[in-house]
């Protein structure tokens, strides 16, 4: 698959993401960077990478945990200009807590997270927004936190 | 070495193990009747709708649980509170769990039948939690006298042992004795 991309870190998008996430005791355990802007030719396929990094001491199940009643990690994007083609999560760890019996499959440090779009053919030149969500939930050693929602937000622009 | 050499050799090597006690240990003591404030009531329903009212357990001592169908903690601990239930039921003492899953009894119902617990569990609300402090770390546990005070609060994991001492302590009268390390 052909991929094609221009990505740097996005100062506006982190600080809507802060703010989304603070709401009332809500601890926040994961902060998400995407790409300043992804830019592509009309049909073709662009890449773009979300960095997301897990605060120290904190894991979140993978986007296929080992136990039935485990939340999945799971990025969706809203309809756009650019249709999702393929999301591609990094391949997890299998950890073992002293909470579980068996290993989990977790990710923690930093980590990315990438989605490829392709431009329809017909698709206008110019700018537009792409809005996505990031579903996690995170665990410390002896403890979980109730799953959280972060928004993921960037510029695509059609050559 | 001289006897005040080693007599301080020992000191510090008493000191040195005292800080190396698991925290579960240290955290096992309840608190003096006195300094206990009381439990914030509330009423939830339990999985056959009928309404669960936290001060009707007055006179038993109730461990009261905060968790999740998602939490991985939680899940260890269940086995060990129905143990519990079986064991000092007859005691005077009760398990509550509160489920804090968004989706309510959708979740939880299976859940329940799947862990076959045979304890009393509500499905809680923001309003309960806040009651509480604010619950957001699970498993959250609050250990309930029989005046239905609080008399300890464990937030994360901690072994069955210290769970068992505290219980056993509020359910006789007797001082705890320190729980061993691990789960």
């Amino acid at each position: 698959m052909k991929s094609n991309s221009f990505s740097r870190a996005n100062p506006l998008s982190l600080l809507l993401l802060a703010t989304s996430a603070m709401g009332f005791g809500q601890t926040i355990t994961m902060t998400l960077t995407p790409p300043m802007s992804v830019m592509g030719k009309r049909g073709s396929t662009v890449a773009a990478r979300i960095q997301a990094r897990m605060r120290e001491g904190y894991h979140c199940n993978s986007n296929s945990p080992s136990d039935e009643y485990l939340i999945p990690l799971k990025l969706t994007w809203a309809p756009s200009a650019a249709q999702v083609a393929e999301i591609k999560y990094p391949k997890p760890s299998m950890e073992k807590y002293t909470f579980s019996e068996k290993a989990l499959s977790v990710y923690s440090g930093s980590f990315e997270i990438v989605t490829n779009f392709k431009i329809p053919a017909d698709a206008k030149p110019g700018q537009s927004m792409v809005t996505g969500k990031v579903k996690y939930q995170a665990c410390d050693e002896r403890s979980c936190l109730p799953p959280k929602t972060l928004e993921v937000q960037f510029p695509i622009i059609v050559e | 070495m001289n006897r005040l050499q080693q007599l301080g050799a020992a000191v510090a090597l008493c000191l040195t193990l005292t800080s190396c006690v698991p925290e579960q240990a240290v955290r096992a003591a309840v608190k003096e009747a006195k300094t206990r404030k009381t439990a914030p009531d509330f009423t939830l329903k339990d999985v056959n709708g009928k309404p669960v009212k936290l001060s009707d357990y007055k006179g038993k001592v109730v461990l009261l649980n905060f968790w999740a169908t998602w939490c991985g903690p939680c899940k260890i601990e269940i086995p060990w509170f129905k143990e519990f239930e079986t064991t000092y039921k007859n005691q005077g003492f009760a398990v509550l769990g509160v489920a804090m899953d968004d989706e309510g009894w959708e979740v939880v119902k299976p859940y329940l039948k799947d862990k076959e617990v045979n304890y009393r569990v509500v499905v809680g609300t923001e309003q309960v939690s806040v009651l509480y402090g604010d619950v957001e770390s699970l498993p959250t546990t609050f250990i309930i006298d029989r005046e239905g005070r609080i008399a300890s609060i464990h937030i994360g994991l901690i072994s069955k042992g210290d769970y068992a001492n505290e219980i056993k302590q509020l359910l006789t009268g007797e001082s705890a004795k320190p729980a061993a390390a691990g789960y």
